[in-house]
Order: C-alpha cells, then structure tokens, then sequence
C-alpha cells in the first residue's frame, strides 16, 4: 500500500513538473496575464483609486467582490470550529489556589464552588506557577503587538499589509496573553459572546458598505458613490471605502482566530487549555 | 535576482518539507511546518511580492504554528503509522 501510495505520488508529480513546462515564464511580458488586465491596473490604478498599492487596489476594489467571499469563508471557518468543538456541559473537578498560602482545594462536587476574588483564584488541572519574566514580557509586549496591527489595518493602502494580516496580528495578541497567563484570563477579557458577534461584524460591515453603495445608485461595493455621504476630496473616496472594507475584514479576521483557538486548546470547554 | 540566497532558501524548503512528512513526532512536525512556511515567505519576499509574504509570515509561520500545537495538545504527541 505504501510503495502504491509512493508510486502515485511520484507520478502525479512528474505530471505536474511536465506541465509546468507549459507555463509562460516568470515575469514573461508577452504572457497571457500580463497582456490584457494587468496593464490597465498599473497604469490607471493610482489615477483611478488614489491608492498606492496596487495589491491593495486590486485586492478591496476591482476584485472586491472576490475579497468580500473570502471575508465570508473565514467567517464559516470560525463556525464551523464553533458548531463542531463547543462542549457546553462544565468540568466536575474544580480546583482553586488559597492565594496567601498557596494551598490547591480540590472539588468534586459539582454544586460547590467558591467564589473567585483576591482571596481564592479558580486554577487549571495541569497548573504551573506562572514565570514572572515571561508574564511581565509579554503584558509589555501585547500592547504594542496590538498597536502595530491597528497600523497594518490602517496604513493598507500605502504599504504592504490589510484587513487580513492585521486582524491575523491582533487576533495573535489574544493568543499570546492565553498563552503567558491562562486561557480564563483572556475570557475574562473577551468573552465567546464578544468574538460571535464581532466576527459577524466584520463580515456585515463589509457587506453593508456594498450594500450603501448600491443604495446610492451605483453597482454593489462600487465605492465612488460614496462621495455624497463623507465630506472629502471625491477622488479620494474609493481609498476610503477600501479602508472601511479592510477594517471589517480585520475584525472578522481577529475575532474568528480567537475562536478557533480557545476552542481547539480547551476541547470547546473554554475553562483550562495551553 | 540573487540567485545563492534563492538556492539556498529553496534547499531549506524542500529539506523542512520532507522532514515535515516523515517525522514521527507531531510537535515537530509542527514546528517544521512553521519554519517551512517562513521559508516561502522568504521566497515571496525575494520575488517581490510583499503582501504575500507579510500574510504567509503572519498565517503560515506564526498562527497556523499554534494552531498545530494546541491540536497536539489536545490529542497525543505520536503518529499511529
């Protein structure tokens, strides 16, 4: 079976190389892609757009439809890890920390449980004492992650980055808070009713503003009929409208990591995980 | 083009490709497949497109990467086969 499986593997691959062989080369001027299209998005995109980035230009207004289905898988993404992974029946064992002394209470018992506050502190089964370096590095290190996705989302259309990488960024601020402290601080923080409704958010922010733009007359995310309702330049509104999309993508993008997460590491239990 | 860091990246991504594929433990193979994806961001960046590199950077090599791990975490450390 597995010299079958090699066999194939190794046929399929030299299928692949021989057709390749087809392929015009790279950055070939007379190839089929770079004839038609591309021209007119180098040439005429920063008149058109007043963007600077082309990838940016083409990736949230010519094929922005394109981006707003994409927006939506990753949308299904996080439902689906949510439908498939969430267990909503808690844990019989509880443990707590007595905090001064330091001492771990063991319950099993469902109905008794204590209250959680500056004297006892709910801990996980597996618990660690938790480094003060890496917990100190890193409630530094958060802020500014955070910070730098705010600018990947916003400066996308002047330099390399977008809703997608950004939102991925800040979604991994969450993760890493997880990761130094425990997964119920971060629940504290955003709770699973906050990332559910954010990353809907998302997606319908970058719906609705197709949406408004159809109201207003022209075709479906043609951002140009926007220029009535926001007091700018007109030129300048399609750049606008590709930040607002790209904004929406962001947080649909940062709420859905989140979910995937917690999900994954804690077996849809959100109580203890990595 | 600088042509010995393109060779030399592509070799990386082969040997962490294959290396990904045939060891046993899934931990490392996780962190394989991470320093896989960094190595096509590598690529990407030298070939001039930045945008995918940024994402393959940010996706590939660093949430995908925890994403395996907590799945190793949660089910068990050694392949079956």
């Amino acid at each position: 079976m597995k010299l079958l499986g090699f066999i194939i593997v190794c046929l399929t691959g030299t299928f692949l190389l021989y057709g390749t062989s087809d392929l015009p080369d790279w950055g070939d001027p007379n190839s089929p892609a770079s004839l038609h299209l591309s021209n007119h998005y180098i040439e005429k995109a920063v008149a058109e757009t007043e963007v600077p980035n082309l990838v940016t230009a083409v990736l949230a207004d010519y094929r922005g439809f394109d981006t707003m289905f994409e927006t939506a898988v990753v949308f299904t993404a996080g439902l689906a890890c949510f439908l498939l992974l969430r267990d909503f029946k808690p844990k019989e064992d509880r443990y707590y920390r007595h905090v001064p002394t330091g001492v771990v209470l063991h319950f099993k018992d469902k109905a008794r449980q204590l209250r959680v506050g500056t004297e006892f502190e709910a801990v996980d089964k597996d618990w660690v004492p938790s480094d003060m370096v890496i917990k100190t590095v890193c409630r530094i290190l958060i802020p500014f992650i955070q910070i730098y996705a705010l600018y990947v989302v916003a400066h996308g259309d002047f330099s390399p980055g977008g809703g997608f990488q950004g939102g991925v960024i800040f979604g991994s601020s969450f993760i890493l808070l997880a990761i130094s402290y425990n997964l119920k601080t971060l629940m504290k923080r955003v709770s699973e009713k906050f990332l559910g409704i954010f990353s809907a958010v998302g997606v319908l922010i970058y719906v609705g503003i197709g949406a408004i733009a159809m109201v207003m007359g022209g075709n479906f995310l043609d951002y140009s009929t926007l220029a009535p309702l926001l007091p700018v330049n007109p030129g300048h509104i399609r750049a606008l409208g590709m930040l607002g999309v790209e904004i929406g993508v962001g947080i649909a993008v940062m709420a859905v990591m989140a979910i995937i997460y917690i999900n994954i590491v804690s077996q849809g239990r959100h109580d203890e995980g990595l | 083009m600088l042509w010995p860091i393109d060779l030399i990246v592509l070799t990386f991504v082969i040997v962490t490709a294959v290396a990904a594929i045939s060891v046993r433990d899934l931990l490392g193979t996780a962190i394989l497949f991470s320093v896989y994806s960094f190595m096509m961001c590598l690529l990407w960046a030298v070939m001039g497109a930045v945008d995918v590199a940024f994402t393959e950077a940010s996706v590939g090599a660093g949430v995908s990467t925890v994403f395996f791990v907590a799945a190793v975490f949660s089910t068990s450390r050694r392949t079956k086969d």
